[in-house]
């Protein structure tokens, strides 16, 4: 079977390209429907709301998620909102401007008919949401509230408190729900997909392992369907969930799927700085908070004082400084890159020196500490469990932290991925976000793919498919299983002394100083050999204690961390391939007098897309370019001066 | 305490092979536990530590590790979730606790939670609750208009401090029966508030009582002890009015 690599964009204005694609996409009846059998991995908004809807639709649904139970997907952490372009505000939104602040907050590194449809699906997601009984913001007369977001300038955000990302998850949840109470999906919780199997080429099944009791388990279907989130936990402290990973999306890409643009992660400004060395995971505080809190460092170099004591005359708001414009709310790859140079200049504050202030004693002066509290309360008390700290009276302590990964498997216009069958939806594929994704449009697109594109898409490929009978005794699936079992026996074997985090602190540490805020060619090229000697070492040196045949999450997190040591040298390669700065992927090399991203539209207006060959311990990464078509925008730099 | 703030904390931790192996305490003195670790990066040093000592790991369920999956659990010294109120175990700091504190971790037990390993547990019975019908039958493409359905402000807003539960089990664990009321009705309080919710409003209080009793959890007496441990503060009155629902459709169904 050939590789799946063309776009698959339909032609004809921007405005009716989806409505075009609809019309002549071929359909399954009714009856025919339920012959189908539709694997979805990942219960996420994206894996949540595609399982409730195919199921709805009359396929047999089987969804996998490696929680003990669907609701507990990390899309359950979104805070802020989800953007639609409803215009209930009346303030001259449209699908128009919706799509092009994502396309433009994308940097113009993504796909303009995608983007288009997301916008313009967008606003039913938000009735079919409420129609759930999804409890959103309201105004007194009963309507629903919007707030505002970065990188527009109207109210479209539509949210439930900081709790958006929990009450849409559960809607689709409640969904499911009803899907699996009829007999539509069968559920299969704690299970982790190990193995995507192909037969000719054709993605028709996957293995899994029992997280429970260890056992390996194949699954047939007719069609795959991959939503298991992002990469950002490559960096060890991201504000990830600490189970997100991406080995089902990257065993895929070993069985030939592409991955596109790795290079493109988003680190966001405001997050509780690392603490101690034991620390975990990181956590996000709304980017709400930078409408009145001042970010500032000491002037001085090494200045130790309590910021209590230090005087206004000798704080550097270096925010304020340098973009007079737009000041603290600047977009949040400048805001971290502006925290990351402060740190290393060395005036970075707090016990670790890891971190800016952002410090609200202006804005309580100016309106008093109860509206301060009235706007961010449960931010500030959220601070307090965290820190011990009380923000009111000492300014908060805020660094950048890896947050969500806009690279992914790569996807046609179908999400259909380089391998027929395996359809990618939400944060695991790269389509929609460019090099940069502006706030409150992840849950945006998890759900537009999941409740409103791929129900058409997969009919399309359905009706259109040749798929023969498979069975799980046919040798695709033993040899899967063969090679899942030996690979989990790998590691239990080589029984060395340095435990799993031990080696994943050290690939996050590496990839956070060179593949992070800024990369150049130099710590690129280093940090690739350091990645290869430190993969060479987990297969020598790791030690994975306990049984295969039991809950065992180092073994678990063994398996994930091992894919995450081949990961970032893809990202490496990427970012190093890549000779222009855009959105998140800065290059030193390639910045404006300054310091902003100069793109390279002549050279670089194109999707990388990565094919796998070698092995576990030596992998190899073959680039393929998709060029990037802007027929309806214009390509402009961005300022924010 | 030592010069630098840092704590010996004398931890005893339930560990159990497997469900229906008999469990022990292991007993483990952890040094230089820092207050500004969670509790949860304690037991990762913990876990560090007996790994390479050669023993196996504690096995405990977390995730998001933000206070928002319901993913972590555990007793710990007699509370779900820990001393700190409205707190999950995960967003618990070492501050809570002082150098030489003796630390007792268990289980969520009830007999509706089986134990898998440690201290993870088998929630499942949550889930079967919600399938009963915690939902609205509405189809994807069914909607109309988002703003076409106003919902008075006070309606919504009490519609969604139900629905923050975040299906942890404290609850369960706190009640002397292992009741999982206070669960079972903040959905059916969520979308009893909620217009959407309207039309199946009876068949769902039915259908999901009804699930929950044939689940092992026991009966609920009414002490309060759920909402006390609840680290989303769920109000204990959505209990009586799952049971006023309940009451009111199963009085309506044998007249008609």
């Amino acid at each position: 079977m050939s590789v799946n690599f063309e776009d698959k964009i339909p032609s004809g204005p921007l405005e009716s390209k989806w409505e075009r694609a609809r019309n002549d996409y071929s359909r399954v009846n009714p009856a025919n429907k339920r012959k189908f059998d539709i694997i979805v991995v990942g219960t996420g908004l994206a894996g949540g709301s595609a399982a409730a809807t195919l199921a709805e639709l009359g396929y047999n649904v089987k969804s996998f998620c490696i929680q003990d139970s669907p609701r507990r997907a990390h899309s359950i952490a979104a805070q802020g909102g989800i953007n639609a372009a409803k215009n209930y505000p009346n303030d001259g939104d449209s699908v128009y401007n919706l799509f092009y602040d994502t396309i433009k907050g994308g940097d113009y590194r993504s796909r303009e008919a995608n983007v288009y449809r997301l916008a313009q699906v967008a606003n039913n997601i938000i009735d079919q949401c409420v129609a759930q009984g999804v409890p959103f913001a309201r105004e007194y007369g009963g309507y629903l509230d919007n707030r505002s977001f970065g990188g527009a300038q109207v109210s479209r955000t539509f949210y439930a408190r900081g709790q958006t990302g929990q009450q849409l998850l559960l809607g689709a949840y409640a969904a499911m729900n009803r899907q699996i109470a009829k007999g539509n999906i069968e559920m299969y919780s704690r299970r982790e997909m190990l193995d995507l199997v192909t037969v000719d080429g054709v993605a028709r099944g996957i293995t899994v392992r029992n997280l429970n009791t260890g056992e390996i388990e194949t699954h047939t279907g007719h069609a795959v369907l991959l939503c298991t989130g992002g990469y950002g936990n490559v960096f060890y402290l991201s504000t990830n969930a600490m189970g997100s990973n991406v080995t089902a999306a990257y065993r895929c890409h070993k069985k030939g799927a592409y991955f596109a643009n790795p290079c493109y992660t988003q680190i966001h400004p405001t997050c509780i700085p690392v603490s101690g060395h034991y620390q975990s995971k990181l956590t996000l505080m709304s980017e709400s908070l930078r409408n009145d809190g001042r970010i500032w460092v000491p002037k001085e170099v090494g200045d130790k004082r309590s910021p209590l004591d230090i005087p206004d005359s000798e704080r550097d708001y270096y925010l304020e400084r340098i973009y007079p414009s737009f000041g603290n709310l600047v977009p949040r790859d400048v805001a971290s890159r502006q925290a990351k140079f402060r740190v290393d200049e060395n005036r970075g504050v707090g016990k670790t020196g890891v971190a800016v202030y952002l410090d609200f004693s202006d804005a309580i002066k100016r309106m008093g500490e109860k509206a301060v509290s009235a706007k961010y309360g449960n931010l500030f008390q959220m601070y307090e469990k965290i820190t011990g700290e009380n923000p009111y009276k000492t300014p908060m302590r805020i660094f950048p932290a890896v947050h969500y990964t806009m690279g992914g498997l790569w996807v046609d216009y179908d999400l259909q991925s380089t391998i027929p069958g395996l359809h990618v939806l939400g944060e695991a594929n790269f389509s929609d976000h460019g090099a940069n994704r502006l706030g409150a449009s992840a849950l945006m697109q998890g759900l537009a793919d999941g409740y409103f594109v791929i129900p058409y898409t997969l009919a399309n490929y359905l009706a259109n498919a040749n798929l023969p009978e498979v069975s799980a005794d046919q040798d695709e699936f033993k040899d899967s299983r063969a090679e899942v079992a030996a690979k989990l026996d790998k590691l239990l074997g080589v029984n060395g002394n340095k435990t799993v985090d031990e080696f994943h602190m050290e690939l996050g540490l590496l990839a956070w100083d060179k593949i992070g805020m800024s990369r150049n060619e130099q710590g690129l090229k280093d940090v690739i050999s350091k990645i290869g000697e430190l993969r060479n070492e987990f297969w020598q040196n790791v030690k994975v204690p306990g049984e295969k045949n039991y809950k065992n999450s180092e073994l678990e997190k063994a398996g994930r961390v091992a894919d995450f040591l081949e990961m970032a040298e893809m990202m490496a390669n990427d970012a190093l391939t890549r000779n222009e700065s855009c959105g998140g992927h800065f290059r030193e090399e390639f910045q404006t007098p300054e310091n902003e991203a100069l793109r390279d539209d002549k050279n670089y207006c194109h999707v990388s897309a990565w094919e796998y060959g070698g092995n576990s311990e030596k992998p190899s990464f073959t680039l393929h370019k998709k060029k990037l078509d802007f027929e309806f925008v214009e390509l402009k730099t961005r300022s924010y001066k | 305490m030592s010069k630098d703030g840092n704590m010996t904390i004398h931890l005893e931790v339930w560990q159990q092979e497997g469900p229906n192996e008999k469990g022990h305490f292991l007993k483990y003195s952890l040094e230089q536990v820092t207050p500004d670790m969670s509790f949860l990066e304690m037991m990762d040093v913990l876990n560090t530590k007996l790994i390479k000592e050669g023993k196996r790991p504690v096995e405990f369920d977390h995730d998001c590790r933000e206070g928002i999956c319901g993913t972590c659990s555990m007793v710990i010294n007699g509370d779900p979730h820990g001393p700190q109120k409205a707190t999950t175990t995960c967003q618990l700091h070492m501050r809570s606790f002082k150098d030489g504190d003796r630390v007792v971790i268990e289980p969520f037990r009830a007999k509706a939670f089986p134990v898998i390993r440690d201290l993870v547990v088998d929630r499942t019975s949550f889930d079967r609750i919600q399938q009963a019908g915690g939902y609205v039958s509405v189809n994807t493409g069914n909607a109309q208009d988002a703003n076409n359905l106003p919902v008075r402000k006070q309606d919504a807003d009490m519609a969604f401090n139900a629905a923050a539960c975040i299906g942890c089990g404290a609850c369960v664990a706190a009640c002397k029966n292992a009741s999982a009321s206070l669960f079972t009705s903040a959905k059916i309080a969520h979308l009893a508030l909620l217009p959407q919710g309207q039309p199946e409003r009876e068949e769902r209080a039915l259908a999901m009582v009804a699930q929950m009793d044939s689940e092992a959890f026991g009966a609920c007496t009414n002490t309060g002890a759920c909402s006390a441990a609840c680290p989303k503060e769920i109000p204990l009155e959505h209990i009586s009015k799952m049971y006023r629902e309940f009451a009111t459709a199963s009085s309506r169904k044998r007249d008609s």
